[in-house]
């Protein structure tokens, strides 16, 4: 036990068991605030810059070039193509899996994340296999005059393939934690299995579902790897903007291609805005998935 | 080791959680915390640990002046409500880790194994050092929060709600060990709880406080059968209350004296507190609380009847043993045995 | 679909009122087999029809070996980085308040949304010799752009979200209980932080790691831009795929893309054992 202390005036000391002294605290803030200002917003920042180095002419006459005009119309096809096709599949999927039990599902949800770890080069590279010289269909194909590779559907699927779980994996955990309470109820009061999905499990799961298709969106509009293998890089006929980027940057045509690219960095804000703004008045809906 | 509270106020953003508590605890002492949720009693015994800091007045222990001392210099034990094990950490490591961070006097490895399995045949969990947290259950994890307290020999013990998450059998049956052990161990020990059974039954004094004062300090007996304030009276135990009148020291309800003295009480309204059991029942109607019966209960050996009384039809509950005849009558007189007056509020 | 024998113990789906399991379980799988699984097994078919001696050859020549290398060696570092920084910006932005912490919060995905090309060009434009980060590290005698060192800061960039992601939902469910404990204990913030805040997000951070690194495995749009592709020196696996199709030289190409892949389920099934282990263990 200690001894009472000769009486020198001590100030009283408290340090708060829940947080860092204040140094540390300022210290690890201007860490986390510098790691982020060079590698997030730094990057984006630049973008505009280059975009509008030469002035806004400049950046619209890029904008409106031929090729860049059909490098947008490509992007959104195809975007128009994949995320509904994505959403129809992971609807179906999230209701399967979600609202019955059955064998082999935990290994039916690993497959539906597959190529979220699969190189987007991979991606492009099976389709390639599949369709191209060497492949087994390849010779029937370019005997019917079909083209896949290096044409618009080669371009879809190879989309559809990195953009896959997208929907799937927002809808499934939300639908699981949901239940099936709302449906039983609905079907016993004489619904059918259509107007049960459509006024019962809609209404809830519509912010998960577009908090999903968002971030689909993105992917399919910006996906690079993938497309880039299968696409063949024609101008005016296979490029979609990413791809274009590459050419217009690889010409030393800085500004064409930060423009095209600024773009898509608006389009990247517009979806961290929306995904934001979804976080933050629908968060309990979504909050299951949260993540990529 | 004594602890004493000295005029201490706490304010949060908001609210102010304590007004001026002054509390001495004696060393040895078991003592409870008592009182409703945002009655200040937890945040009183954060204070004690150095878990936060008070806005005006100070804390001693013995005579040294502790709010010198951060949290860490304290050598307090802290239990949590919810345990607040170390989930990574086995339970002989969860026991031995104050022993281990110390830089001052840190024992060898074998020596803090040895106090642990030390401390584990004392919470009466011998031989499960290797286990998780994860693997115990609420009960045990309960013990192995003390256990783990009680290592680094704290100068007090203080324990928040340390049964509030555990069902109502073992919840009995650890505030009897708790006791046991307390009196083993001889720790200043101050604990919080919201439940006035435990309190009771534990404790050596109750401390009960409401909204940010202590209220009153004693023991069982004490605040239980001469409580000094309304809030005490209908916290504790069961109280029924009725609004009087004090005048020339009988007490009136309407214009009936009801056989009651009170001859130190100065004129004027009131409100007279008594235990819906401690009456006698009386025939008649002169000198006694008369009124009809509006409901009546059976709970278990006794009856629980509500009487209105007066014109103005003032609810009041009695209980009646079910072999009374009265507990058939549809009108029904009696006096408190003990009571209590207050003067009215406002 | 659902044709089971009701009364046999094994039941492929337990019985529902709810409709639609055939149709849209049905449509799930074909759909599935189509888009993933039969052109991923096309994959596996031309790789089982290389033999053996094809395979190793290729798998084994030196510029096939050096991009393997820098494709995982670059990756780890990144990686590494990422687990440093990204856990103090998970801790910052869940347990410090500041003005704005809703926009860095969702400042973090940027990665996540922005297309790897551009991101490729921005941080090659930044750390190109005359670039605005570029230009100070030069004078340093630190080359950036068209060095390995390019490769990591796109894959740095490519990664971050993965740990943050990962670490903060953990960092939100601390029970502050547990370090107040500690603190009566008589640990300092350090020891608190270090021997139990630590080890409890251990398992979040090296699912993140690993998250992080298996993306910048495959990561091919941010990297090639910045990275120079010099064979043998910046040059990374993915970006060979795509010079071995180009050549067409589908054999190769396809015996890069199964060593990758492998590798990448490897660590994925690494992270799941990590995960069921420390469930397991600490509930």
């Amino acid at each position: 036990m200690a001894e009472a202390k000769p009486a020198t005036v001590r100030q009283p000391r408290f340090r708060s068991a829940v947080t860092e002294t204040r140094p540390a605290r300022y210290m690890l803030m201007a860490i986390a605030f510098l790691f982020l200002g060079i590698f997030l917003v730094l990057p984006l920042v630049v973008v505009f810059i280059e975009a509008f180095q030469k002035g806004t002419g400049a950046f619209v006459d890029a904008l409106i070039d031929p090729d860049a005009m059909a490098a947008i119309r490509l992007t959104l096809l195809v975007a128009a193509i994949s995320v509904p096709a994505n959403l129809v599949f992971g609807i179906t999927a999230a209701w399967a899996i979600a609202k019955f039990e059955f064998k082999g599902k935990a290994f039916l949800i690993t497959l539906i994340d597959l190529p979220f770890s699969v190189s987007p080069v991979i991606s492009g590279l099976v389709y390639v296999l599949l369709f191209g010289a060497g492949s087994l269909l390849g010779p029937w194909l370019k005997a019917h005059g079909v083209e896949i590779l290096f044409a618009v559907p080669g371009i879809v699927l190879a989309t559809v393939f990195v953009t896959f779980p997208f929907v799937a994996r927002e809808l499934i955990p939300l639908m699981q934690e949901q239940g099936t309470g709302d449906e039983e109820a609905a079907i016993s009061l004489g619904a059918s299995g259509w107007q049960t999905f459509w006024f019962v499990t809609l209404p809830n799961i519509k912010w998960g579902l577009l908090y999903g298709v968002l971030l689909c969106n993105a992917r399919a509009m910006g996906e690079f790897g993938a497309v880039s293998v299968v696409s063949g890089h024609i101008r005016g006929l296979t490029n979609t903007m990413p791809l274009h980027v590459e050419i217009l940057y690889n010409e030393y045509n800085a500004v064409g291609a930060f423009a095209v690219a600024s773009l898509l960095a608006g389009l990247a804000l517009v979806t961290l805005v929306l995904k934001t703004l979804l976080e933050i008045r629908y968060g309990a809906e979504i909050a299951a998935t949260r993540g990529h | 080791m004594e602890v004493r509270v000295a005029h201490v106020r706490k304010e949060f953003d908001r609210f102010t959680a304590l007004r001026d508590v002054s509390l001495d605890i004696r060393s040895g002492e078991l003592i409870a915390l008592l009182g409703p949720s945002g009655s200040g009693k937890t945040t009183l015994l954060r204070l004690i640990a150095g878990l936060e800091r008070p806005t005006k007045g100070a804390i001693f222990f013995g005579d040294e002046d502790a709010s010198l001392k951060t949290v860490q210099e304290r050598n307090v034990g802290f239990v949590f409500q919810h345990y607040a094990l170390f989930r990574h950490m086995t339970v002989a490591e969860n026991i031995g880790f104050g022993l281990k961070v110390r830089r001052h006097n840190r024992p060898p490895d074998a020596e803090i194994r040895r106090r642990a399995s030390e401390l584990l045949d004392l919470v009466q969990l011998t031989g499960l050092e290797k286990r998780y947290p994860a693997q115990l259950s609420g009960g045990q994890r309960q013990r192995v929060a003390l256990a783990r307290a009680l290592a680094i020999e704290p100068r007090v013990l203080l324990l928040d709600e340390p049964f509030g998450a555990l069902d109502a059998q073992v919840r009995r049956e650890l505030r009897r060990w708790l006791r046991e052990i307390h009196d083993k161990t001889g720790h200043t020990t101050v604990f919080v709880t919201h439940d006035q059974e435990e309190a009771l039954e534990l404790a050596d004094r109750v401390v009960v406080m409401s909204q940010g004062r202590i209220e009153q300090v004693g023991t069982a007996d004490d605040v239980y059968d001469t409580p000094n304030s309304p809030f005490v009276f209908s916290f504790i135990g069961e109280s029924s209350m009725l609004p009087v009148k004090v005048e020339k020291g009988e007490v009136w309800i309407a214009d009936r004296a009801i056989g009651i003295a009170a001859p130190d009480t100065p004129d004027g309204e009131a409100v007279l507190y008594f235990r819906p059991h401690d009456i006698e029942l009386l025939e008649g109607s002169g000198g006694c609380i008369a009124g009809t019966v509006a409901a009546s209960r059976r709970v278990a050996g006794t009856r629980h009847v509500e009487l209105e009384v007066g014109g103005d039809r003032q609810r009041v509950e009695l209980e009646i043993p079910t072999s009374h005849p009265a507990s058939e009558k549809t009108r029904i007189a009696f006096r408190p045995k003990k009571w209590k007056l207050f003067p009215a509020a406002g | 679909m659902t044709s089971v024998p009701a009364s046999a113990g094994w039941r492929f789906k337990a019985p529902s009122v709810i409709p639609g399991f055939g149709l849209t379980l049905g449509f799930s799988l074909a759909y599935l087999t189509l888009i993933i699984l039969i052109p991923l097994s096309g994959l596996v078919w031309r790789t089982a029809s290389l033999g053996w001696t094809d395979f190793w050859t290729i798998a084994f020549d030196r510029r096939t070996l050096k991009a393997l290398e820098i494709s995982f060696g670059t990756a780890l570092i990144a990686a590494a980085v990422n687990v440093v920084f990204g856990t103090i910006v998970a801790w910052v932005l869940v347990r410090y308040n500041f003005p704005g912490r809703r926009i860095v919060d969702a400042m973090v995905d940027l990665p996540f949304a922005l297309p790897t090309a551009v991101a490729g060009i921005a941080l090659t434009t930044l750390y190109a010799p005359n670039g605005w980060i570029g230009a100070l590290l030069a004078p340093l005698g630190i080359k950036v752009a068209y060095t390995p060192l390019g490769i990591i800061i796109a894959l740095v960039f490519i990664g971050l979200p993965f740990v943050v992601r990962t670490v903060q939902p953990i960092m939100e469910e601390i029970d502050k209980g547990v370090e107040e404990v500690a603190a009566t204990l008589g640990a300092t913030r350090f020891q608190t932080v270090w021997r139990v805040l630590f080890p409890g997000l251990s398992p979040a951070i090296l699912t993140g790691f690993a998250l992080a690194f298996a993306r910048g495995v495959g990561e091919y749009g941010s990297v090639i831009f910045i990275a120079g592709n010099l064979p043998y020196v910046s040059e990374i696996a993915p970006l060979l795929i795509v010079i071995r199709l180009e050549e067409y030289d589908y054999a190769a190409a396809t015996a890069i893309a199964t060593i990758m892949l492998t590798l990448s389920f490897a660590m994925l099934l690494f992270i799941n054992l990590v995960q069921a282990w420390s469930r397991k263990r600490y509930g």
